[in-house]
């Protein structure tokens, strides 16, 4: 590629080029919004990429992909880092091979999440670097760096973007391919690699060595900039901050970190040292300025009220005014809606008119939330639905806990609705349960990416399908049924009354593809069906 | 530093995404900096969504400021109050009032005769637009979409540019 090429990328191409850069042996991760077209990018032009159930599995993937010596890129939406959490806190202890970028994409603002998790804490709690582009160039930039300190320091490292770095479009100029000369090989390191107590407690002591040589490097990694301003006002930042900081006070001088974890202390001792006021410009919690104050720096953090969502210029403006009178409200527009003629309507209008209490999941079926519906009744993570109904159907007086089900969707079912089954096998409640899993074939809200259960790999090709029925069976479910919720509505209706009235474990299938998603999986099946036809026509004897 | 904003707004599904990709593909191409944000997810299904887009010598922040756009692009009637208040005084607000029913041959195209409009008032030559047409849909999209943009062209002869106001 031309060095002075000019591309207009948002952040998630911009990685994923910069992961083709870097020879990335294979690309994993489970879709999540602000991540989801990294990966699906990275496979368009070219990149080996796939989905894996959920996040740690992706990560675990990339543990063993680094383990034979290649670069691997995990991507993931800041809650999918809680689900990877067990494989990093200790793949941090681990001596990795090959380079292995993680990529935490944050939802600051909750445009399209449960929660607005501020996962700058993760590098400080799994000991391990991080590091924040503020546009795309740095998107691309950032990414190759990290596979180069991933493998100079053999650590996992995090490149954490935001909604407005992942979905914004800014300039990027790539530079000349940088893969790793290493070749995939197997090398036994067993002190190195199995985190017995006797191998990890000299580990930790080694990663926290690491680190500190880590920040030492940092104070001229060329991975944090000032840019120069007047003296009289010093703004430090990271991410999409420094690009607000810098518009909303065009004069100051900014102090804009790249690896921000571990800090360049001395880097930024001289910066506030050289400025008469100096403010922390973060989005989120106040990591940054805390550390610096626990370090004795002078610093300014923001009002408490400016945790809350994302930052913006004018909030950037009122932050360095100090203003904390209350803020004029967004505008409010049309909350969104299920799809004019998705199946989860006329499911949600079952629940309703049979009064169920439903334990809700993670997908646009959480839209049975709103009116006209008001079908849910919880809903907190991937998977919880199942167990939270459980718990419910445990503890409810008789006549309640009948009306309990849980709702939970295909591609959430995979990610982590499985272990739930095995719980309420294992412990039933005397009621029964009923789940239903309203399986569309796609993963629907994250916009249509494939799963285990439908049968397709990441770029639409045929794969081993996960039998949802047969698992269920397998797994010790008395009750499977699958029933189209569209097509034979009371028919749905009253297999589901039927299982509910019923002291027996059931699962309800509610099959029918998503409306968007029908034409491509049509045209799908149609090609397979004929690729088919012509491998039996061709292998059929000529006579 | 002149930096020229864009808000383009409507509902989940009219193609206000596609209509500030063609725009930004537009202004990048003309050698400026570009920076476009916009939101995906949950937000985007059949409700309110709003992309930024912003153009010049240098642009800093993807977002543009409450009350700073220079030009306001609403695609639904119904979303045209909410989002007043993201135009400047002096600024330009396009509606789709003023592509007529029944003038498209397909009102899905309702996005790219709207810019068909704007480009009355914005600095980019026809041809840029139509290369910036051709990049951003497939070649049997080509000529509905050209036809939109012309017909947005002829309805927005009468628009006048964004006002400049001395203190903004």
């Amino acid at each position: 590629m031309a060095s002075t090429e000019r591309l207009l990328l948002s952040g998630n191409e911009a990685v994923a080029l910069a992961s083709l850069h870097a020879g990335v042996r294979l690309g994993t991760g489970y879709p999540g919004t602000p991540s989801t077209e990294i990966l699906e990018a990275f496979s368009l032009i070219g990149g080996p990429a796939q989905w894996s159930p959920n996040e740690k599995v992706a990560l675990e993937v990339a543990l063993g992909v680094s383990f034979a010596g290649g670069r691997t890129l995990v991507t993931m939406k800041h809650v999918g880092v809680n689900v990877a959490a067990d494989p990093l806190f200790t793949a941090a202890y681990i001596d990795l091979t090959g380079g292995l970028v993680l990529i935490s994409a944050d939802d600051p603002g909750m445009a399209s999440s449960q929660n607005e998790q501020d996962n700058r804490h993760y590098a400080r709690a799994a000991i391990v670097p991080m590091l924040e582009p503020s546009d795309s160039q740095e998107a691309y930039d950032f990414t190759l760096a990290a596979f180069e300190l991933s493998e100079r320091w053999r650590v996992p490292v995090i490149l954490r973007m935001t909604t407005r770095i992942c979905h914004a479009k800014t300039e990027v100029i790539p530079g000349e391919p940088r893969p790793s000369d290493m070749e995939p090989h197997f090398e036994r390191d067993i002190p190195g690699r199995v985190m017995i107590p006797a191998y990890a407690r000299p580990a930790h002591h080694k990663v926290r060595a690491k680190m500190e040589e880590i920040a030492r490097w940092n104070e001229e990694s060329g991975l944090n900039r000032i840019y120069p301003g007047d003296k009289s006002l010093g703004i430090i930042a990271s991410g999409i901050s420094v690009m607000h900081a810098r518009e909303a006070a065009p004069d100051a001088t900014v102090l804009a970190l790249g690896l921000t974890w571990p800090l360049p202390m001395q880097m930024i001792t001289d910066f506030v040292n050289s400025v008469d006021r100096c403010i922390v410009i973060e989005e989120g919690d106040h990591l940054l300025y805390e550390a610096l104050t626990v370090a004795g720096l002078r610093v300014e953090g923001k009002p408490e009220m400016y945790r809350f969502s994302e930052l913006n210029v004018s909030r950037v403006r009122r932050i360095i005014a100090g203003d904390v009178s209350p803020e004029a409200p967004r505008p409010r527009g049309k909350p969104p809606e299920l799809c004019q003629g998705c199946s989860h309507r006329e499911v949600f209008e079952a629940l309703s008119r049979l009064d169920c209490i439903v334990s809700g999941d993670i997908g646009c079926y959480t839209l049975g939330v709103l009116p006209p519906f008001e079908a849910m009744d919880t809903c907190v993570c991937m998977g919880a639905a199942i167990g939270v109904g459980l718990g419910l159907r445990h503890v409810l007086p008789e006549a309640e806990a009948r009306r309990v089900v849980s709702v939970i969707g295909d591609s959430t079912f995979v990610h982590s609705g499985l272990t739930g089954i095995a719980e309420m096998v294992y412990n039933p409640p005397p009621t029964g349960h009923v789940v239903l899993i309203v399986d569309n074939s796609t993963t629907a809200m994250t916009g249509r990416q494939e799963h285990p259960g439908t049968g397709r790999s990441l770029n639409h090709e045929p794969t081993n399908r996960m039998d949802f029925v047969a698992v269920c069976k397998a797994m010790g479910v008395k009750n499977v049924e699958v029933v189209d919720p569209q097509k034979d509505e009371a028919k749905f209706e009253e297999v589901l009354k039927d299982m509910m009235a019923r002291d027996e474990l059931s699962v309800l299938i509610a099959e029918r593809p998503c409306i968007l998603a029908a034409p491509l999986i049509r045209k799908l099946e149609k090609a397979e069906e004929e690729k088919r036809c012509a491998g039996s026509c061709a292998a059929a004897p000529v006579e | 530093m002149a930096v020229t904003n864009v808000v383009l707004a409507g509902l989940g599904g009219q193609g206000v995404v596609k209509a500030s990709d063609l725009l930004s593909t537009t202004a990048f191409s003309s050698g400026l900096q570009v920076k476009k944000s916009e939101v995906h997810g949950m937000s985007q299904r059949g409700g309110s969504v709003t992309t930024d887009v912003r153009f010049g010598k240098q642009v800093l922040s993807p977002m543009v400021p409450m009350g700073e756009a220079d030009f306001l692009m609403v695609f639904e009637s119904s979303q045209v109050d909410i989002n007043l208040g993201w135009l400047r005084p002096g600024g330009v607000l396009i509606t789709p009032d003023l592509i007529p029913e029944g003038e498209l041959k397909n009102r899905k195209s309702l996005n790219v005769a709207l810019l068909g409009a704007a480009s009355m008032v914005m600095d980019f030559s026809e041809q840029e637009w139509v290369a910036a047409i051709h990049h951003c849909f497939p070649p049997k999209l080509h000529a509905v979409n050209e036809h939109a943009f012309a017909l947005g062209r002829k309805l927005g002869a009468e628009l006048s540019r964004p006002e400049v106001i001395e203190g903004v």
